[in-house]
């Protein structure tokens, strides 16, 4: 299959202190990549270098044939293509729920208010909130506010969806309903990077698992393999944590 | 107290209290714009000129509006400038007035939480969208607190008007007592005065508070 992201030697350091450490990785267009590690391991440093949030020290993203690099001007337009749903949200607080999703198709594309207001509402009334669309985000809950956000990265049809911790701040209830709509989106072939530290979602919705340390990836492979028959003494210490034995 | 006297101060104070006013809400309004300026200024922080704008706002937080006005009432004439007492007074309102404004509308630019931004770049907003839809907005909501308190403390400041002979209602108390020494009754009216100028100031300022932060936080 076709080649959509491709990372190669990325590097990136705060300070003196190296985040990500020659990091190369490929994703193909529909796969579903989920990079599990500890905290502080460069997971989502990782995924904000993808869109040009963070600066690049070392190493290039492409998105298809395209550069992805701070510095350049296009920088806006590559991040229409790609997604971003971030832990905390992160809507727009003196937007109704319609405004958060439309706000960008109407000034960045310059699509058109109706056609755009009919396809947020399709996407709404699929993630099972369109009798929200005239609230504000804080009338909604965490779990709820999550969901509209996926469907403001969705409605700028982006090739890649990048979801950094987007069930972190969530009550365990609320984890499955925004985790339901993620795996609905695998199902239909999203080419997605998951930053999580759901494993029984990552085995579920992954085509392949990474697990990061140190800015190095680790072990890499399928969830099957991944979970059940890991190699590295690390991930098998990592794995046992989520585990419970009395 | 004498409620004659009342009666006959009334149209003086009338007077006054509309002088006061006219002055106080131009200078206010000058204030805002300047702060407004400022404030952007500051929030991009555009090369020399917001070296410029933080003297501006250091020099005239720290000095008192009397000393200001003395400044612009006798200094200006003195460069060959001169403007009326009424103009005098708009502008030493309007300056002092602008550099808290624009303390408070920085404040509320710099309020807005980071992720704001990062979820509109995200989004592939440019930074001028961005500013317009996401960040302005919730900055004007944000700096509403400190704007109306802002403007209650700009027009209890008027009352140093009448050091430069301006007819204010602070000059005319003085004026009358001076004349007639009604003391009880002058002072009184003085009061009612300012109370009947601030109270709406006060009460609009945190209904509008009230809602916005409702708006915006939802309690």
């Amino acid at each position: 299959m076709e080649e959509i992201l491709k990372v190669n030697g990325l590097s990136k350091q705060f300070d003196d202190l190296p985040v990500l450490d020659n990091l190369s990785l490929s994703v193909k267009k529909g796969e579903v990549v989920v990079i599990v590690g500890p905290s502080g391991c460069g997971k989502s440093t990782f995924l904000r270098c993808l869109n040009g949030l963070e600066d690049i020290d070392e190493g290039e993203v492409l998105l298809g044939e395209e550069k992805v690099n701070p510095n350049k001007k296009n920088l806006s337009r590559t991040r229409e293509r790609i997604g971003m749903v971030f832990q905390s949200y992160d809507l727009f607080p003196h937007k109704t729920i319609l405004q958060n999703i439309t706000l960008a198709p109407i000034k960045v594309k310059k699509r058109k208010k109706a056609e755009v207001e009919e396809e947020a509402i399709k996407l709404l009334d699929r993630v099972g909130l369109l009798s929200k669309k005239d609230s504000y985000p804080r009338q909604l809950s965490g779990g709820q506010k999550q969901r509209v956000a996926i469907v403001r990265a969705l409605i700028m049809h982006p090739e890649v969806l990048l979801l950094d911790e987007i069930t972190a701040a969530l009550d365990p209830e609320m984890v499955r309903e925004v985790l339901d709509v993620v795996l609905s989106l695998a199902k239909e072939g999203r080419t997605m990077l998951i930053v999580t530290h759901e494993m029984a979602f990552a085995k579920a919705v992954a085509d392949r698992v990474i697990f990061l340390e140190n800015g190095k990836i680790v072990e890499e492979g399928s969830p099957e393999e991944f979970f059940d028959n890991p190699q590295t003494d690390r991930l098998k210490r990592f794995l046992k944590t989520f585990s419970y034995e009395k | 107290m004498d409620f004659n006297v009342i009666k006959d101060y009334l149209p003086l104070y009338i007077k006054a209290f509309m002088l006061t006013i006219k002055i106080g809400w131009i200078g206010i309004a000058l204030s805002l714009g300047i702060g407004v300026i400022s404030a952007f200024i500051l929030h991009f922080k555009i090369p020399f000129f917001s070296a410029v704008v933080k003297v501006y706002v250091e020099l005239f937080r720290n000095t008192p509006l009397l000393v200001q006005l003395f400044f612009v009432y006798f200094g200006l004439p003195k460069l060959g400038i001169s403007i009326s007492a009424e103009a005098c007074g708009a502008l030493g309102l309007g300056l002092l007035g602008g550099a808290y404004m624009a303390e408070s509308f920085r404040s509320g630019l710099g309020a807005v939480k980071l992720s704001q931004t990062e979820s509109a770049l995200a989004l592939g907003m440019k930074k001028r969208q961005l500013f317009t839809s996401v960040i302005l907005p919730q900055a004007i909501t944000l700096s509403v607190p400190a704007v109306v308190a802002n403007l209650i403390f700009l027009l209890k400041e008027t009352s140093v008007f009448s050091a430069i002979s301006l007819m204010d209602l602070m000059f005319t108390a003085k004026d009358l007592i001076g004349l007639y020494y009604n003391t009880t009754e002058c002072l009184f009216m003085l009061v009612i005065f300012y109370v009947i100028m601030l109270l709406p100031v006060s009460v609009l300022g945190s209904i509008v508070e009230k809602k916005a932060r409702f708006k915006m936080f939802g309690d």
